[in-house]
């Protein structure tokens, strides 16, 4: 087992070959600070403006850690004492869906987007915007409960009877399991609602007088005019060829046939190439939009 | 009255699976959490969920041996009936996650596919993908919203669980939170309360918990009343990514695939890795463990991994403690293959490719044994009573504790893929127990509970007052977090030393106070993150200080809690007889301190904050407990004269108590 402490000969030794790849965060140049500017926002329906801060630049940061040495400091760039920043994060390695903002321009997770490469795309400084698809709570903070009202909308999930003990689940083929882990890891990030055209942000006040209870189903309803986005579509899809999950199929096509269904897509296909996760969105829309046609047909002769 | 409701404060597989149970049996529940419930820590598991299984079963496999194997990889330290239920309801929790969807990888013929994790000779742990965790996790989430659709559930997400109410006879009757975006509080009146809020990893500063994982929710619950058990037992996994941020698991896979831990020998070497010839070299875990090398047990490789960077300044970078974890040697298509994933997560944190220039890794806090001490009620048949009241309810009537900040399953270590185990158990079977605990609240609570949540919300908003108000102070909370787990991390983690513990004892006491001249820098009442952080660091302090006295107080090596004072070392003779001598001697040495130290830490808030600690007795009237001799030079000879022992006692018969021990090369304690 203990291997010879000679050298075996794969590493060769000191040798020429060590600058070409993976140059291991011992850049020729690595910054001594990171500029970023935020587009803050103090509450709902407050004007938006921009900060700018300064800190210093740490190996392997992302944007997470940018956040995390804003807030400590508490003061912009010109020095003054600024409120930290408000964001979403929680478990910092791209399972949880908390972080998304738009980043240099671009939604992605703010864990997983490294300075370095933030850098490379725009060396001056780094643009953090909260996402424009839904409505801002405070900074970077936004209120995505639309995305998940989208998951009710299309019933995702498997009908069980009930917690009691009734055996295991339906045999599956590795086939039938390799088609639904991939959309089954759907972290319910919004980058997918964000790019799309198709999709409108929504933001409903809630009334003086207005009761919680009012003005959570105006909300609701509110929500179900609009597009309910490629990442409820694709859990339509995931429980719709799940063998237990098909036995309420049609409830899912009816809602993904019904307004802000699948007819809004655009085909833009801009879903699928902000994917943090990459899941096979458009596959997904393609097979909604097969099922719903035929559903629709059928449902013409059952009549 | 209105209809019962219970409020349950999390929302990862514990409080999902309570909420789904107690939902499906009629009752209202209110279900608090910090973040959106699908954003919960759960979603970070990766290994598996651990249950015997028609496969297992088939190859000698059973209940008992599930439990045996998760008493004795916990060091003996739990209550033995708890996990014998536990044990018991894992088949039919994995049946059941598989009928809510669980997308478990799939064998040819299409049935759950298991693989093998430490601690077991069996395949036991299902899994979906690398991520099963998260997969868990979305199922119940699934069904809770097809309750919250029902209206038996109510969510409250991006809400802070304050404390509990107690009345004036000490029965908890529901909670008072605050919403995080608004700021506004609200008293929640409950039948029950169920504290489901996970680790607190962040007393560590950097771990592999999520932001949420600070321990508040139980710190509180503490304050109010409820004891904590096992504080002292905190499992650090050896292999995780160094990040500003966080530090992100690497799955101990990639030492199984033939990955070596090295470090340069000269001091902060600076030069490129790959370029470091051999003999300059230490590749010291297989140089102290020839037999095991790379995948000796996961205590001693952190044990090891710590040691040279800390006490030997071996560290490969000098202002960051990491050792070299390295793959590079590994055909490209073998690391593609075999362990595509995890290497997919070090490139795209760190932007470098593991398959080219070797991994940087340092071990990092991954989990809480110990948490909220809780009751149970044990069955004629050694399991638990279903349905007793007593089931995981904390000291303080009505309050309920489950899943990771509980103290009952794991004792002093973890099994890997046995917490997603233990959190949907608790979370299922506690709730006819919940249900059958309620009281009714009876004319004198209805009385008396507009009075006892009022104070409790002028209490709470008195607090967030004085503390927005703290502008001009001297200290920054964020920094301080910083210096509570630095100190933490380096006293209270894998090496620890009576006269380290006490002095961080003084040092955290002196954080504390200077806790309260921290100035908030947002003044703000909406969506105001820094005053909610700034409460959740001082509520740190109270369970920082209870694993460090617990810890001082333990004068024994046992589980993650290790003390080199009070190690037992090998035996060193040679003569036969002389070593037969010394096996009689450790034996009776290790028996004398089962006597003294087999039993669970029981920590009270006492005046001024201070832990009061007692000891509990642990029931092992299942089995008893034995010695782990991994590795241990003489072991064979120990193991002789204890199995001699016990037999002379009449102990062990026909449950196979020392059968195989010794002879299981991949036990190794170890989590997932």
């Amino acid at each position: 087992m203990i291997k010879a402490a000679e050298s075996t000969g794969h590493d060769g030794g000191a040798g020429p070959h060590s600058a070409d790849h993976g140059s291991d965060g011992h850049a020729a140049a690595a910054p001594r600070v990171v500029r970023v500017r935020v587009l803050r926002q103090d509450a709902p329906g407050e004007e938006s403006y921009w900060e700018r801060f300064e800190i210093p630049y740490v190996e392997n940061m992302n944007v997470i850690s940018i956040l995390q040495q804003v807030a400590a400091r508490a003061k912009s760039r010109d020095g003054r004492r600024v409120a930290p920043v408000a964001w979403d994060c929680n478990c910092l390695e791209e399972v949880c869906g908390s972080c998304t903002m738009l980043i240099n321009g671009r939604t992605r997770m703010a864990c997983s987007a490294l300075v370095d490469k933030l850098l490379e795309e725009s060396a001056e400084e780094i643009e953090l915007r909260p996402m424009s698809k839904f409505p801002v709570v405070r900074d970077l903070v936004v209120d995505r409960g639309r995305l998940f009202r989208s998951l009710e909308r299309v019933k995702a999930w498997v009908p069980v009877d009930g917690s009691y003990d009734h055996g295991p689940g339906p045999r599956i083929s590795p086939e039938n399991q390799e088609d639904a882990y991939p959309l089954a890891t759907c972290i319910s990030c919004g980058c997918c609602m964000e790019a799309c055209p198709q999709f409108t942000k929504i933001e409903v006040v809630r009334r003086e007088d207005e009761s919680a209870e009012d003005f959570e189903s105006r909300k609701k309803a509110a929500f179900d005019s609009g597009f309910v986005g490629a990442h409820a579509i694709s859990q339509a899809m995931l429980f719709n060829g799940h063998p237990t999950g098909k036995m309420i199929a049609d409830e899912r096509l009816a809602a993904l046939t019904s307004q802000g269904g699948i007819q809004m897509c655009g085909n833009a296909q801009n879903c699928v190439a902000v994917c943090p996760k990459s899941i096979p969105l458009t596959r997904s829309i393609a097979r909604a939009g097969r099922a719903a046609t035929v559903w629709a047909i059928r449902k013409i002769f059952d009549r | 009255m209105s209809q019962p409701r219970v409020l349950v404060i999390g929302g990862g597989l514990a409080g999902l699976s309570a909420t789904m149970r107690l939902a499906e049996l009629g009752v209202n529940v209110d279900l608090v959490s910090l973040v959106p419930v699908k954003r919960s820590h759960s979603v970070c598991a990766q290994g598996g969920i651990n249950s015997v299984n028609s496969l297992t079963r088939q190859q000698g496999d059973n209940e008992w041996k599930h439990f045996d194997d998760t008493v004795y990889g916990g060091d003996f330290l739990q209550h033995q009936p708890p996990v014998k239920e536990m044990a018991d309801w894992g088949p039919r929790i994995v049946d059941l996650m598989d009928r809510l969807g669980v997308p478990f990888n799939r064998t040819p013929e299409g049935f759950r596919d298991q693989r093998r994790f430490g601690g077991t000779l069996f395949k036991r742990t299902a899994f979906a993908g690398a991520t099963t965790g998260q997969q868990l996790l979305y199922s119940l989430d699934e069904q809770v919203r097809r309750w919250e659709v029902e209206g038996k559930v109510k969510k409250w997400e991006f809400w802070d669980f304050l404390e509990p109410v107690l009345d004036d006879a000490g029965r908890c009757r529901g909670a008072i939170c605050q919403d995080l975006v608004t700021m506004q509080f609200r008293a929640f009146p409950a039948d029950a309360v169920i504290i489901a809020t996970g680790g607190c990893g962040l007393i560590y500063g950097r771990s592999t918990m999520s932001m949420v994982c600070t321990g508040s929710a139980v710190s509180r619950a503490y304050r109010a009343g409820a004891w904590y058990g096992n504080g002292e037992f905190i499992q650090v996994h050896p292999t995780a990514i160094p990040g500003a941020d966080k530090l992100r698991l690497m799955s101990e896979s990639a030492r199984g695939e033939g990955g070596r831990v090295w470090v340069p020998k000269k001091p902060h070497d600076p030069r490129d890795p790959r370029t470091i010839p051999e003999a300059e070299r230490s590749y010291f875990l297989e140089e102290r463990y020839p037999k095991y090398g790379n995948l000796v047990p996961r205590d001693i490789a952190t044990r090891e991994i710590f040691d040279i960077c800390t006490n030997e300044g071996l560290s490969v970078e000098k202002d960051r403690l990491c050792v070299y974890l390295d793959l590079t040697h590994v055909p490209r298509e073998t690391l593609d293959r075999k362990l595509g994933g995890i290497l997919e997560i070090y490139e795209k944190f760190q932007g470098v490719d593991p398959r080219v220039v070797p991994m940087k890794i340092f071990p990092a806090v991954h989990y809480s044994m110990g948490g909220l001490w809780v009751d149970y009620q044990k069955s004629s048949t050694g399991g638990l009573v279903e349905g007793s009241p007593r089931n995981q309810q904390t000291n303080i009537p009505g309050l309920y504790a489950i899943g990771e900040c509980d103290y009952q399953y794991h004792g002093a270590n973890r099994l890997g893929a046995n917490s997603l185990l233990s959190c949907i158990f608790s979370g299922l079977f506690c709730a006819p127990g919940v249900i059958a605990g309620f009281d009714g609240g009876g004319k004198k609570a209805a009385e008396e509970s507009s009075r006892l949540f009022e104070s409790g919300l002028r209490r709470e908003e008195e607090r967030h007052h004085a503390l927005l108000a703290r502008t001009a102070g001297d200290e920054n909370p964020y920094d301080l977090h910083q210096q509570l787990g630095n100190l933490m991390t380096r006293v209270a983690t894998v090496v620890r030393r009576n006269e380290q513990l006490a002095a961080a004892y003084a040092e955290v006491c002196s954080l504390e106070e200077r806790w309260g001249r921290c100035a908030v820098s947002d003044s703000g009442n909406w969506t105001n993150q820094n005053v909610v952080f700034t409460k959740s660091l001082g509520d740190m302090f109270p369970l920082a200080k209870l694993i460090l006295k617990g810890a001082l107080q333990r004068d024994e090596c046992r589980g993650a809690h290790y003390k080199p004072d009070f190690a037992m070392p090998g035996l060193q003779a040679t003569d036969p007889a002389e070593k037969r001598r010394e096996a009689e001697q450790w034996c009776d040495r290790f028996e004398a301190n089962t006597r003294r130290w087999l039993k669970s830490t029981v920590a009270k808030y006492g005046a001024g904050g201070e832990p009061e600690i007692s000891y509990e007795d642990v029931d092992t009237s299942l089995t008893p407990p034995r010695p782990r001799l991994y590795g241990l030079v003489g072991g064979e000879m120990i193991e002789e004269v204890w199995n001699e022992r016990q037999k002379k006692a009449g102990v062990g018969d026909g449950q196979g108590v020392s059968e195989g021990q010794g002879k299981q090369p991949a036990y190794a304690g170890s989590a997932s």
